[in-house]
């Protein structure tokens, strides 16, 4: 089932039509800074923004800060809101379900196809924005590493090899596809609800919206660090020295248990719904 | 294969299948007739472990639905209220998802599988084109394509000959005789008439939920007690039979007589001459009327329409 899932997700022009989204704003974003040459002032502005104009290497990190907060979740709220409504009011899910697929294994396929979505959006994103920095930056690569910038680190001058480089992101891929799978969860969710693709996608985002809302209100303080978009930037801790532990734990934490409370209760919907479309 | 009892589903407070008590026994080739809305699709929906039932026990095949439907829809060939399909695939690749995402049927001969399948829908020729470009009609053979991938036991259909033409509708009457003779059982669902008429053998009737007549098609269409006759000289029968001809029209005589043979041996001894004589039987469409109460799309004052 999970290779029938993977196939169909490959086989949508609309897959690749998503991912490219997400690789072009990096790139506006990224020719903007080139031909200008007007950094936003440190601490305002996307993260490691400033810092890429002297480190094109950095780009990839500017990039996830850039498409994490808006873009991607919403693409995963489309994607995972469509996962069972779209074939529901599509016709398929009846024709799925006769052959026949456990609803439970339905689900945990769709499940697994939205992460492999995530990871191929990450990739191609990264892959697109390094080239993107090499090219219109240029990289100082220096046998001792790359200097991670003074406004994330708040220390200058600390430098990290490439290796370790390669692992922060590879930690921060990581932490954004548990994010990201959060996301999933809720949208996935509210799909086993809904047979309107559109509605599921829609509820997602506005919870979404609303965590966002929350966060920033004082106010709202009480139940700041439960909210599904809380640490959703902590992966920016990945960058600095030592690495900052606290937050990615809090984060991915609260992820998990996003993932296990929704999955459970998209899988009760799920396994006694009436599948009358 | 199989038997329902006291089959009911409901919706808030609309009973969509009430009370059914469904038997389709092995080899039958069993039409469901019912205006639309009369509750076929939920009972079909019901029967695949699809909607789950507010009452009521199903038995498919010897085991108990839903609880273990999934022993049973292996040996199902299932077609649902229209074919579903993702568009922007080809016919071939879909079929190929759809084998892939069930158990059983080896991987290895799935392409021959399809092209079978294909084969005796009358789509041997699709190419690459994406289903989206496909009309009503083969749209309706590839779904019923993707019932046939594996060798069926039971054919669950549910409007078979949708959105298909006259010749398409008899070609597939003609596949559906054939896999019946081979030893399916063939359960299908219609609005038609004129479909259940020409290929059934038992019938059941469905009128706002309730399963109304369930029976022989043989058995429903009993003589009338009236027998049709044809001759060339009318007049000398009617003065002959006096007063029992009811109907006469040209040539064309309707007797009230139970036994054509009877009849035919005394007219023949009065030296009338038989063109034609059979005796009368109900037609299918006037048991539906007898049984069914009114056209359930229909939505009269003060009446609550009924799903």
């Amino acid at each position: 089932m999970i290779r029938v899932e993977l196939a169909k997700l490959f086989r949508r022009p609309r897959t690749y039509v998503i991912a490219g989204l997400l690789c072009v704003l990096p790139l506006i974003v990224a020719i903007f800074l080139a031909t200008t040459r007007i950094p936003p002032p440190p601490g305002q502005g996307g993260a490691f923004l400033s810092a890429v104009l002297s480190n094109g290497a950095l780009y990839p990190a500017a990039a996830m800060a850039l498409v994490l907060p808006v873009f991607l979740p919403v693409s995963v709220a489309v994607l995972a809101g469509d996962a069972v409504a779209g074939e529901a009011s599509a016709g398929t899910l009846r024709y799925l379900l006769v052959r026949p697929v456990s609803r439970s294994r339905l689900l945990v396929a769709k499940l697994i196809s939205l992460i492999v979505f995530v990871l191929f959006a990450i990739l191609a994103v990264l892959v697109t924005s390094y080239l993107t920095g090499i090219t219109l930056f240029g990289a100082v690569t220096s046998s001792a590493g790359v200097a991670l910038p003074p406004d994330v680190t708040s220390l200058s001058g600390v430098t990290i090899s490439p290796a370790g480089l390669a692992l922060r992101l590879l930690g921060t891929v990581a932490y954004i596809v548990i994010s990201m799978v959060g996301v999933a969860a809720i949208a996935l969710f509210l799909s086993t609800v809904t047979d309107s693709a559109l509605g599921a996608a829609m509820g997602a985002l506005a919870v979404l919206v609303t965590s966002q809302v929350l966060v920033t209100l004082d106010a709202a303080a009480a139940i700041r660090p439960y909210l599904p978009t809380r640490y959703w930037l902590a992966w920016i801790d990945f960058f600095r020295e030592p690495v900052l532990w606290r937050d990615i734990e809090r984060g991915a934490g609260i992820q998990l248990v996003y993932l296990v409370v929704l999955l459970g209760a998209a899988w009760a919907n799920f396994l006694t719904k009436d599948v009358a479309t | 294969m199989i038997k329902t009892k006291d089959l009911t589903k409901r919706y808030g407070r609309t009973t969509a299948v009430d009370g059914v008590a469904l038997d389709v026994r092995e080899g039958d080739r069993y039409g469901l007739l019912g205006p639309n809305g009369s509750g076929k699709t939920t009972l079909v929906r019901m029967l695949l472990g699809l909607v789950f039932a507010t009452r009521g026990e199903i038995e498919v095949l010897g085991l108990p639905v839903p609880r273990r439907v999934r022993e049973v829809l292996p040996s199902i060939g299932a077609l649902v209220e229209g074919p579903g399909a993702y568009p922007n695939l080809s016919g071939r690749t879909n079929l190929a998802l759809f084998d892939a995402a069930g158990p059983g049927g080896r991987r290895r001969d799935r392409r021959a599988r399809i092209g079978q399948a294909l084969e005796r829908v009358g789509l041997a020729g699709i190419d690459r084109r994406p289903v989206r470009a496909y009309s009503l009609g083969m749209r309706q053979r590839l779904g019923l394509a993707a019932a046939l991938l594996r060798p069926p036991r039971l054919l669950i259909l549910d409007e078979p000959t949708n959105g298909l033409d006259p010749r398409g509708i008899r070609e597939i009457r003609d596949l559906l005789v054939e896999l019946n003779r081979d030893g399916a059982t063939v359960f299908l669902s219609s609005h038609l008439l004129s479909e259940i008429d020409a290929f059934c053998s038992r019938v059941g009737v469905m009128d706002r939920g309730r399963l109304v007549v369930q029976d022989d098609l043989d058995r429903l269409r009993t003589p009338t007690g009236r027998v049709t006759l044809g001759t060339p000289t009318p007049e000398r029968v009617v003065a002959l039979l006096d007063g029992r001809v009811e109907h006469r029209a040209g040539e064309t005589l309707t007797v009230r007589h139970d036994d054509p043979g009877a009849l035919n041996a005394e007219l023949v001894a009065a030296g009338v001459t038989v063109t034609a004589i059979a005796a009368q039987r109900r037609t299918l469409e006037e048991v539906v009327l007898a049984a069914t109460t009114g056209s359930s799309d229909r939505v009269d004052a003060a009446v609550e329409a009924g799903r």
